[in-house]
């Protein structure tokens, strides 16, 4: 396809800022402890990382305090190639985050696709994109709590050209909180039993080959990974405070530019690094 | 071809050198040249060259032997001749046909499709398999055999694998031509077969009417003007209007059934990377294949790749956008995908102006190079429902076996993780091999929608695995004996061979024109693309993966749970059975000839147009008491083909005692008897044993008629009442608990059963026979039928329908091989050179007993009909039906046994009788002894051969009493027609 590129090439990233209802349920409530400030300095140190030192387009979208979940950007939306499948969290009240990532990938040129009529032959599909792992070559879908199986077919409907596969979260609440991708043929996964199942799972339905990346915490196992336009692999993953048994693993990848980037706040959501942003790549061919 | 002129000068030394070879020759100007010895040969191959010219048209070149030939017309001869020539035929006929295959095989370089000579094959595979990354080996190994081997060819190219062109039909034609004098006085039947090619327009061709698939698809390909056709293949609409493939080996007539001789070309393995094709011409074949599939929706994609797609098929057809030509709506008459919209044309447009100065050839390796990255390419869907009854689909693809729920992707087994693939009835399995932190294998069932989706998907299955899997065809059913289920195997060449094949191709590149734009496009690359030794991403083991492709006939009715538990004890009692295989072998066997005037038949030799060749295997059979113990409660289910073998209502009474005393008269030759005779038929065209098995609850000698042709319901309480002799039977039973989807199945089989048994059912005495036997028929018929063309072993071993007698082979009785070719027919003797090591395995119980073979005579219908109404044409139709007692022995532990006396004995008059009595010891001292009777029955059709049969088999117990007849193999070849190659 002319969509299919390596995984890793993006231009542009969205992220949506921290609003000051941060650490509160959208459906009300109080979630864990947050430390507001410092998830606004992570974010802050994240957006600088993507936009300075990875040398993506940064688009920000402005927190909304209606919207107290709507920092995890990444569940809002699916995007592949030109196509944007905007999605259906778990949560009604999330269901208005999109929104605004609708507009901007409208701006964007992205072909935009909406999961359907929530009563028509879509109707009680979920889908929320830290379930989805899209490896460059297939998707996997988790099935999880927020995610079912009627919402990862409208994901196999949207992202015709590539295999859809379905697997369970083990060890988890979300797919991508217990595994990301580490490069092109790159799968880093935590070392624990549910996601040892998970990536079993992810290896008997595949027809590639992907090198697995195994990682002693839990939070480590999401990273962020950016092939620059410059042809330079970065992967942006926890700092040593949050995962010192997993430091090592990265800095086997000797190609690679490591940047350590916290997000011990967004992990006690239940968020993570790819949880704070969408990456899109404008630029065919990579 | 280049070679032309070689080919002749080939075939004319042979006859100087090789005596024999002149008879088999069709070649006319040899003919006469020649010396012809006798009078017979004269008479016949006159008359084959008298029929020649008409037949070969389209082959002006001289005809060159043929294995086929040669086999076809020994036959024929043979039977003119007198014994002491056949005999020395027979002898030398080994060594003949390997040469002659060897010639054949430096004719068929520039000639063309290998596949037909079934002797080829198992060469050209070893060829292929050893050297397959060194093609320079390939060719030095070939010249040595060649040299070795050919009689007169020392100049063979190595490459003549590759090209298969057109010649094809030559080789048929000429095996026609060779097939019988009789022909001569019949015309041919042709019928006009209709070709939907893939870029829509329709080829018409006229084939006779029992023509193989292989000839309609050389038509084809060589119409096309395509070498690398093995990914290839031509399908048809069945009555369900499903899809199903034309087997090259089989009758196209018996394939399509009542259907329209209307066909499709198609793709049937794709590719996975279309840019190691070495052709344009092949490449632009499979574009138009996928575009077909794109635009029908089967290969789903995006927007996108739509667009993309659409626009290098617009860059191949039109060339260059072009601003005056191409207005708008220039791409009205083309279709990218199954909605289009004005978007995407709108799209489509737009990349086709970026694609300026791509060649057709080019445009079309873009298009090959993206489309082969959906996930859905070359993946064969086939509705099903798991084992909760969710909808589900199949995908059968080159890597294996893709499991989908609505879209989803949910399971997936690799090829390497699949060690047997089965299906029973409707239900389709799998056999997985266990992971590393799994002990156990276990397998996976699927429901399918009927007993034919289930068939369908496991030959599709069984042909994926080994075309992407394998580096060569698996040669089933020669090396294995007794193999549960379907024979069926892929025959063709594997994309490892084709692949060196295509290395291979020295021609310029073709010319074609592509559809719309009729534009010649000179392909580019002349120049092969690819590096057909290298490793594809498929990574081709070295034969390695072997994966078990039955259709079981063990766990009929099991729930699959069942299946589960029995499955390796089956698979490993199956093992054993094949290992377990003795080298019987000829040093062991003392012949004698002797008139054994008893079993004589008389029958008017007119013309012979029909021969039968009748097996009775008369055997006392002496068992340790365990085999009794096993309490039969015949499964009721039909299924279980154990419990259909054996009993027959007159087998309860007596008592299976006997076997005790016996012991020490086996070495006799004569023991005791257990009246009954136990029939399982071996029908050819075995595809599911299973299917077969529940249909031919044994039908007894022909005592029990009355019973037998009831319903099916009598066999029931037959197999109930009757106690099993053999622990299998036992076994089988404790697999049959299941009743619930047994039962649906009686029900309905039973029906077609009868309803077909009613038309074949022949009128004489022979009735119980032909019952039993038609019973299973049936069974085979209405389920089998449609794919019949299948048994790969037919294509291997013999190119024309003399071929069929490989069942015979399979069943043969070890005894005579050396002898029965005289005696019989040609094609007879040649069977037994070629089966040996299986027939010995006839003569061992355990063998016999666990693994019935069950051939299902697919052409029993047709057969009938045949006679009737198409007397007049010959055709010839070989028919093999092995009726056979269940084995006393069960235990399936291989043992083979040590043979105490094995001695022959044959008579020859109208009806010929060869009678081998063979006296082995089995294991605890038991012995028993064999004896075997082969009867040929020749004569036309007038002939009631039913009755004949009775009649001998009859007189044969008379001759024996004090021994129980447990296997009757009938062979019956009619000469309907000529050559079907």
């Amino acid at each position: 396809m002319a969509n299919i590129h390596p995984y890793g090439c993006f231009t542009h990233a969205i992220v949506r800022g921290i609003p000051e209802s941060f650490g509160k349920l959208a459906e009300g409530g109080e979630g864990a402890q947050a430390d507001l400030a410092k998830a606004q300095r992570q974010m802050g140190v994240l957006t600088g990382t993507l936009r300075q030192k990875v040398g993506l387009q940064l688009i920000e979208i402005p927190a909304d305090a209606q919207l107290p979940e709507s920092w995890r950007i990444e569940d809002v939306a699916v995007i592949q190639g030109d196509t944007a499948l905007i999605t259906r969290p778990f949560k009604q009240q999330r269901r208005s985050e999109a929104e605004a990532v609708r507009r901007v990938m409208s701006e964007l040129n992205l072909t935009v696709v909406e999961m359907g009529d929530e009563e028509g032959g879509s109707a009680g599909a979920t889908l929320e994109g830290s379930d989805v792992l899209f490896t460059g070559k297939e998707f996997f879908v988790g099935i999880s709590k927020h995610t079912n199986h009627r919402g990862a077919e409208v994901l196999a409907d949207t992202f015709k050209d590539f295999a859809v596969s379905t697997v369970p979260v083990c060890g988890g609440s979300r797919l991508k909180n217990i595994c990301s991708m580490g490069g092109p043929d790159t799968i880093i996964i935590s070392q624990s039993e549910g996601a040892k199942k998970t990536l079993r799972m992810m290896e008997q339905l595949t027809d590639h080959h992907y090198d697995i990346l195994s990682v002693a915490e839990d939070v480590a196992a999401n990273c962020v990974y950016v092939r620059s336009p410059a042809k330079v692999d970065f992967l942006l993953h926890p700092t040593a405070e949050e995962c010192p048994d997993s430091i090592p693993v990265f800095q086997r990848l000797t190609d690679y530019t490591l940047l350590p980037t916290a997000c011990s706040e967004a992990f006690k959501q239940g968020g993570a690094l790819s949880s704070l942003c969408l990456l899109i790549n404008k630029k065919l061919g990579c | 071809m280049t070679t032309e002129v070689g080919t002749e000068t080939d075939v004319k030394k042979e006859p100087e050198k090789v005596q024999e070879v002149q008879q088999q020759t069709d070649q006319p100007d040899k003919t006469s040249d020649g010396a012809a010895p006798a009078n017979a040969e004269e008479h016949q191959q006159g008359s084959q060259s008298a029929e020649a010219p008409t037949e070969q048209e389209e082959s002006p070149e001289p005809r060159s032997p043929t294995p086929a030939g040669e086999q076809k017309k020994e036959k024929g001869i043979s039977r003119f001749l007198p014994p002491w020539l056949k005999r020395q035929k027979s002898q030398s006929q080994e060594k003949e046909s390997e040469s002659a295959a060897a010639n054949v095989k430096d004719e068929e370089q520039e000639e063309k499709g290998i596949k037909e000579t079934s002797e080829d094959q198992p060469a050209e595979v070893k060829e292929v398999t050893g050297e397959k990354s060194k093609p320079e080996e390939v060719q030095v190994e070939e010249k040595d055999r060649e040299e070795q081997k050919s009689v007169g060819s020392a100049d063979t190219q190595p490459v003549r694998e590759e090209t298969e062109g057109e010649p094809d039909e030559k080789h048929k034609q000429q095996v026609n031509a060779q097939e019988t004098p009789s022909k001569l006085t019949k015309k041919m039947k042709m019928v006009v077969c209709h070709v939907t090619l893939l870029d829509g327009s329709q080829f018409t061709c006229d084939v006779e009417k029992r023509a193989k698939g292989q000839y309609l698809f050389f038509e084809v390909c060589k119409h096309l003007n395509l070498m690398e056709k093995d990914y290839f293949s031509l399908s048809f609409k069945d009555s369900a209007d499903q899809r199903c493939w034309l087997d090259p080996t089989k009758e196209i007539k018996r394939q399509i059934r009542n259907s329209q001789w209307q066909f499709a070309f198609s793709v049937k393995f794709y590719p996975p990377d279309p840019s190691q094709l070495t052709e344009d011409i092949t490449r632009y074949l499979l574009c138009l294949q996928l575009r077909q599939d794109i635009a029908s929706g089967r290969l789903p994609c995006s927007f996108v790749t739509h667009a993309l797609l659409g626009s290098y098929a617009l860059q191949a057809e039109l060339g260059d956008y072009d601003t005056e030509e191409h207005r708008v709506d220039y791409i009205a008459d083309f279709q990218f995908a199954p909605n289009q919209t004005k978007e995407l044309e709108e799209k489509v447009v737009e990349l086709h102006k970026s694609h300026r100065g791509m060649t057709p050839a080019q445009a079309d390796i873009q298009f090959l190079e993206n489309a082969k990255k959906l996930s859905m390419y070359g993946v064969d869907l086939h509705h099903a429902k798991d084992s909760d009854g969710v909808d589900i689909m199949l995908g059968v693809c080159a890597n294996g076996l893709l499991i989908y729920k609505d879209r989803l992707r949910i399971n997936r087994f690799a090829w390497p993780k699949i060690l047997k693939i089965s299906y029973k009835r409707s239900n389709f399995y799998i056999k997985i091999r266990p992971g590393e932190t799994e002990q156990f294998e276990s397998s996976v069932g699927f429901k399918l929608p009927n007993h034919r989706a289930a068939k369908r998907v496991w030959k599709v299955c069984v042909e994926h695995h080994t075309f992407f899997r394998l580096t060569s065809p698996e040669q089933p059913t020669k090396t294995k004996f007794l193999t549960l289920g379907s024979k069926f195997r892929y025959s063709g060449r594997t994309q490892a061979q084709t692949r060196q094949a295509s290395t291979l191709i020295d021609r310029p590149a073709p010319y074609f024109e592509r559809t719309s734009s009729k534009r010649i496009s000179r392909s580019l690359d002349g120049a092969p693309v690819v590096n057909v030794a290298g490793g594809d991403s498929m990574g081709v083991g070295e034969n390695g993966p072997t994966l078990e492709l039955n259709s079981d006939t063990k766990d009929l009715d099991k729930t699959q749970e069942d299946v589960l538990k029995h499955q390796a004890s089956i698979s490993e009692l199956k093992r054993s059975f094949m290992e377990a295989t003795p080298e019987p072998r000829p040093s062991q066997w003392e012949k004698r000839l002797t008139g054994s005037p008893a079993t004589t038949l008389r029958l008017q030799v007119s013309g012979s147009l029909e021969e039968e060749l009748t097996s009775l295997f008369l055997s006392k059979a002496c068992f340790s008491g365990l085999t009794r113990s096993c309490s039969t409660t015949a499964a009721p289910v039909e299924g279980s083909k154990l419990s259909a073998l054996p009993e027959d209502p007159q087998k309860t009474s007596p008592h299976p005692e006997n076997d005790s005393r016996d012991g020490s008269k086996s070495s006799e030759v004569i023991p005791d008897v257990n009246g009954q005779m136990e029939v399982v038929e071996v029908l050819e065209e075995t595809v599911v044993i299973e299917e077969v098995v529940k249909a031919k609850p044994k039908s007894p000698a022909p005592e029990v008629t009355t019973e037998i042709g009831t319903a099916p319901e009598v066999k029931e309480e037959q197999s109930l009442s009757s106690d099993s002799e053999s622990e299998d039977e036992a076994e089988y039973h404790a697999q049959t608990p299941s009743a619930s989807f047994c039962v649906q199945q009686i029900k309905e089989e039973p029906e077609e059963e009868e309803a077909e048994l009613n038309q074949q059912a022949p009128p004489s005495d022979a009735e119980p026979i032909r019952e039993t036997e038609s019973s299973a028929i049936e069974e085979e018929s209405s389920s089998a039928q449609p794919d019949e063309g299948i048994s790969t072993e037919e294509v291997s071993m013999t190119p024309d329908e003399a071929s069929n007698g490989h069942v015979l082979d399979t069943e043969d009785p070890p005894a005579t091989e050396g002898e029965e070719p005289h005696i019989v027919n040609g094609n007879v003797s040649r069977v037994e050179t070629e089966r040996l090591p299986q027939v010995i395995c006839c003569s061992e119980p355990p063998v016999v007993k666990t693994e019935m073979v069950t051939i299902s005579d697919t052409f029993a219908a047709q057969k009938t009909e045949i006679s009737t109404k198409e007397v007049p044409i010959v055709h010839t139709e070989t028919k093999t039906i092995t009726y056979e007692a269940a084995q006393l022995d069960g235990n399936g532990d291989g043992e083979p046994g040590v043979l105490m006396t094995a001695q022959t004995i044959t008579s020859e008059s109208l009806c010929t009788t060869t009678t081998t009595h063979i006296t082995k010891t089995l294991k605890g001292g038991l012995s028993e002894t064999r004896i075997e009777k082969r009867i040929v029955i020749t004569g036309d059709s007038d002939i009631d051969h039913d009755q004949a049969l009775a009649q001998a088999i009859k007189e044969a117990k008379e001759q024996h009493p004090d021994m129980s007849v447990t296997r009757v193999v009938v062979h019956k070849e009619t000469e309907l027609a000529e050559d079907e190659d």
